[in-house]
């Protein structure tokens, strides 16, 4: 390894006992419905599948596995709800239901956090402090947007699409769940909803408090399956507009499906992240940012910052001082408050990190892992981080969607400006750096959605969120995350 | 050689602080912070006011916490200003707890080189092992660091065998980039350890401070192989502020520095409430504080 051999030692004696969080007040049902028209209700197969804890390997609850007539029906009582009820409420009151719901969570956080840490792996102080207050955030933000549409889009009028199919991923469940509902509500439409196969339950949860918001019966409906249910709303004909978050592989694949149909969609898709980091940077707060940036929900981000670009007189010194950092990094139980990295949300994802790792090594690349101790059960991956690969290293290419980072290094801007934009992705970016023209320089020419300075993974309901190139099309958040779901007249 | 030092980016302090903080400290791991955190501080007096009869009484106390509860550790020095050396010397000989002297003027520093250096003869002849002395936080802000440089390289041989704690002040030099930069220079020019406040100037010790403290020393260790010592004082007055700072020093430069050898807490009322909470692990409830001198 190039870096600096460490000399400090964090096998201290003294360390911190376990301090799990209680989950007592989180009451598990063995099996949960659909929600379709306001009421729960099992898949008319009367087949279900089940939800395991990644950090445990046990069962947690068991789901239905929707078909096409719970499809069917799930989009008929949208339909419905769109036409009768939700279209026609004054959208004033469109957004005090969204209010509640956005109390509702806040209220019922704890148990949410709790349950998104159990069944997706991640640590529960991520959960606590980022996913369910962004959540509540989201409905907050929306809401104020319910009745405001005209000042959205000044001089047009804006009118609600009809019936939206929402489809999110497992790395954010509940998050990303308030990311696809809230505008969509707020703008006037009905939807169903699918949360991913292996994070179903804040979704279950989220169904309870839609319900106990007293929101009109059909407008949000929550449906749970794997691949193939997503497939059946995608193709539904009686749904407006389709929102896919997810990987880029299934985003081309709903593309294709979509051609020529005038359907509306959004796609939020992956990406390879350059994080840049200058030599007049602050350190030891850019290294704290790169940990944060790849790290973070065991790297499972599709903003993550997972390809770092190091100017090379400080390479050693970065090289060195993120190995010691990963030292220190607490792998282990999710719902440990004090744990940094939590397991990994399916035995699936797993192997295809440790294929990507094996990759590396073959290709060529040094690798440096921490030396944490993994526990015997569940799914782990200790944080990784190959050095001595370039743009040609697939490594380097392609999404990982792990606690995996790729280092290479630079000499100059325009140099790490070209190989940052060397990718079919184009999601998110971060540049490093004491000077100020020289961020004003590096945001403005790479080509990324989002892009931090000093910072990495800041989210804000008010600011837009999406891709360039293979990363995605449409905005999520901000006034923009309200375009995707109207439809402008004169 | 002096090289630029590095800048700090006061946010990304302030976010990895709230971090560190956010550990949750419990049980069998919070005794042993406890205990450890004992171990580490420096009872302090520094009152116009002080008298043997005082520092005889604070001397007491260093090395009879809490008779109450054996096995106690004592704490690492007594600190005190240069005329009560002799008085705390005696009163703390043959226990393991040194004396510790402020000295150059403390706390403003505002004087001329030769009579500090005397100063700190002075006070090593009198016994002390360890010496607090403050920098000219006047020259560094004029950006003379050349003359706080050679203060420091001068009070370090006048110091002899005694060992040298340098004062920055950091609520004078108000900027984290300060703090780095006088973090770097102390160093350099032989600092035992550095530390950050005279306990005078508000604000004293902070986290934020201290972290910065850490990383350079963090630093300071990989480019010369050399260990120095930090000392966060003035404002610490509760275990769990205690526990917060050894969490940040686990973190940042881990099992070698956690030994009253290289940390110190500069604290007047630490201990007792260090104390309160050591028993309160034990028997599972708060005793009155009647029941811990205040010596």
């Amino acid at each position: 390894m190039p870096g600096i051999k460490s000399t400090l030692n964090f096998d201290t004696d003294w360390s911190y006992s376990p301090a799990p969080q209680s989950s007592g007040e989180v009451t598990l049902r063995e099996r949960y419905g659909l929600f379709i028209d306001g009421e729960s209700r099992p898949a008319a197969s009367g087949e279900y599948f089940q939800s395991i804890n990644p950090a445990t390997e046990e069962k947690l609850c068991e789901v239905p596995q929707a078909g096409a007539d719970d499809i069917h029906r799930a989009v008929a009582a949208a339909r419905e709800a769109f036409t009768h009820t939700w279209s026609r409420m004054p959208a004033a009151e469109r957004g005090k239901f969204i209010f509640r719901i956005a109390r509702m969570i806040q209220e019922r956080a704890r148990e949410l956090a709790v349950m998104e840490s159990m069944d997706g792996g991640k640590p529960i102080r991520e959960a606590r402090d980022v996913d369910i207050p962004l959540a509540a955030a989201h409905f907050f933000y929306y809401a104020g947007w319910a009745d405001k549409l005209d000042y959205a889009f000044p001089g047009r009028s804006a009118q609600p699409l009809g019936v939206a199919a929402q489809i999110i991923p497992w790395n954010f469940p509940l998050l990303m769940a308030a990311w696809k509902l809230a505008p969509a509500l707020a703008a006037g439409n009905t939807l169903v909803l699918k949360p991913a196969e292996t994070t179903p339950l804040t979704a279950m949860i989220l169904a309870e408090i839609v319900r106990d918001s007293g929101i009109p019966p059909g407008v949000v409906n929550i449906v749970t399956g794997g691949g193939e249910t997503g497939q059946m709303l995608v193709r539904h004909p009686d749904v407006d507009k389709i929102a896919f978050t997810g990987s880029t592989a299934v985003g081309k694949e709903i593309m294709r499906v979509l051609a020529g149909r005038g359907k509306r969609y959004t796609l939020e898709l992956g990406g390879k992240a350059a994080n840049i980091i200058f030599a007049d940077a602050a350190i030891d707060q850019a290294v704290e940012g790169i940990i944060n940036s790849i790290f973070f929900n065991q790297g499972h981000v599709c903003c993550a910052g997972s390809r770092l670009f190091v100017e090379e007189s400080v390479f050693a010194e970065v090289i060195g001082k993120l190995q010691e950092r990963m030292e220190t990094l607490i792998v282990g139980n999710p719902l440990d408050k004090n744990t940094d990295v939590g397991a990994i949300n399916s035995r699936e994802q797993l192997e295809r990190i440790q294929a990507f790792v094996e990759i590396g090594k073959q290709e060529g690349g040094e690798v440096y892992q921490s030396s944490c101790r993994l526990p015997d059960k569940g799914f782990w991956h200790a944080p990784t981080l190959f050095s001595n690969v370039s743009q040609s290293h697939r490594v380097v290419q392609e999404e990982i969607f792990g606690p995996v980072l790729a280092v290479q290094t630079f000499r100059t801007v325009d140099e790490v400006i070209t190989k940052a934009n060397n990718t079919p992705y184009g999601l998110s970016g971060g540049v490093w750096t004491d000077k100020g023209a020289k961020i004003f320089k590096v945001t403005r020419d790479i080509r990324a959605g989002v892009i931090w300075a000093n910072t990495f993974n800041k989210f804000d309901p008010a600011s837009p969120f999406g891709g360039y190139k293979e990363s995605g099309m449409g905005r999520e958040g901000g006034v923009e995350g309200l375009l995707p779901y109207v439809r402008l007249g004169a | 050689m002096l090289t630029a030092s590095r800048s700090v980016d006061q946010i990304g302090i302030q976010e990895r602080v709230a971090r560190l903080h956010s550990r949750s400290i419990k049980k069998e791991s919070k005794v042993q912070a406890l205990i450890l955190a004992l171990s580490m501080i420096d009872l302090t007096t520094l009152e116009g006011r002080d008298s043997p009869g005082k520092v005889y009484q604070l001397c007491y106390k260093a090395t009879h916490l809490h008779e109450r509860f054996p096995g106690l550790p004592h704490v690492a020095a007594v600190c005190v200003y240069a005329p009560m050396i002799k008085v705390a010397k005696s009163a703390l000989r043959g226990s393991g707890v040194k004396v510790a002297a402020v000295a150059t003027a403390f706390p403003s520093g505002m004087l001329n080189l030769e009579t500090k250096l005397a100063e700190v003869t002075r006070a090593v002849q009198d016994g002390a092992d360890e010496i607090d002395m403050v920098i000219s936080r006047g020259r560094f802000l004029s950006g003379d660091y050349d003359y706080v440089y050679d203060e420091i390289t001068r009070v370090k041989q006048a110091c002899e065998r005694a060992h040298l704690k340098v004062i920055l002040e950091t609520g004078e030099l108000v900027t984290l980039d300060n703090v780095r930069a006088a973090s770097d220079l102390a160093m350099a020019a032989g600092a035992d350890f550095i530390k950050t406040s005279t306990g005078k100037v508000q604000p004293a010790a902070t986290p934020e401070v201290t972290l910065v403290m850490m990383q350079a020393i963090r630093d300071y260790h990989r480019e010369s192989g050399r260990r120095v010592g930090l000392k966060p004082a003035g404002g610490i007055s509760k275990a769990k502020q205690a526990i917060q700072y050894l969490v940040m020093l686990r973190e940042t430069l881990g099992q070698d520095w956690l030994t009253p050898n290289l940390f110190r807490f500069g604290a007047s009322s630490l201990a007792n409430d260090v104390l309160m909470q050591i028993i309160k692990q034990s028997t599972g409830m708060y005793q009155s504080p009647g029941y811990f001198s205040i010596d």
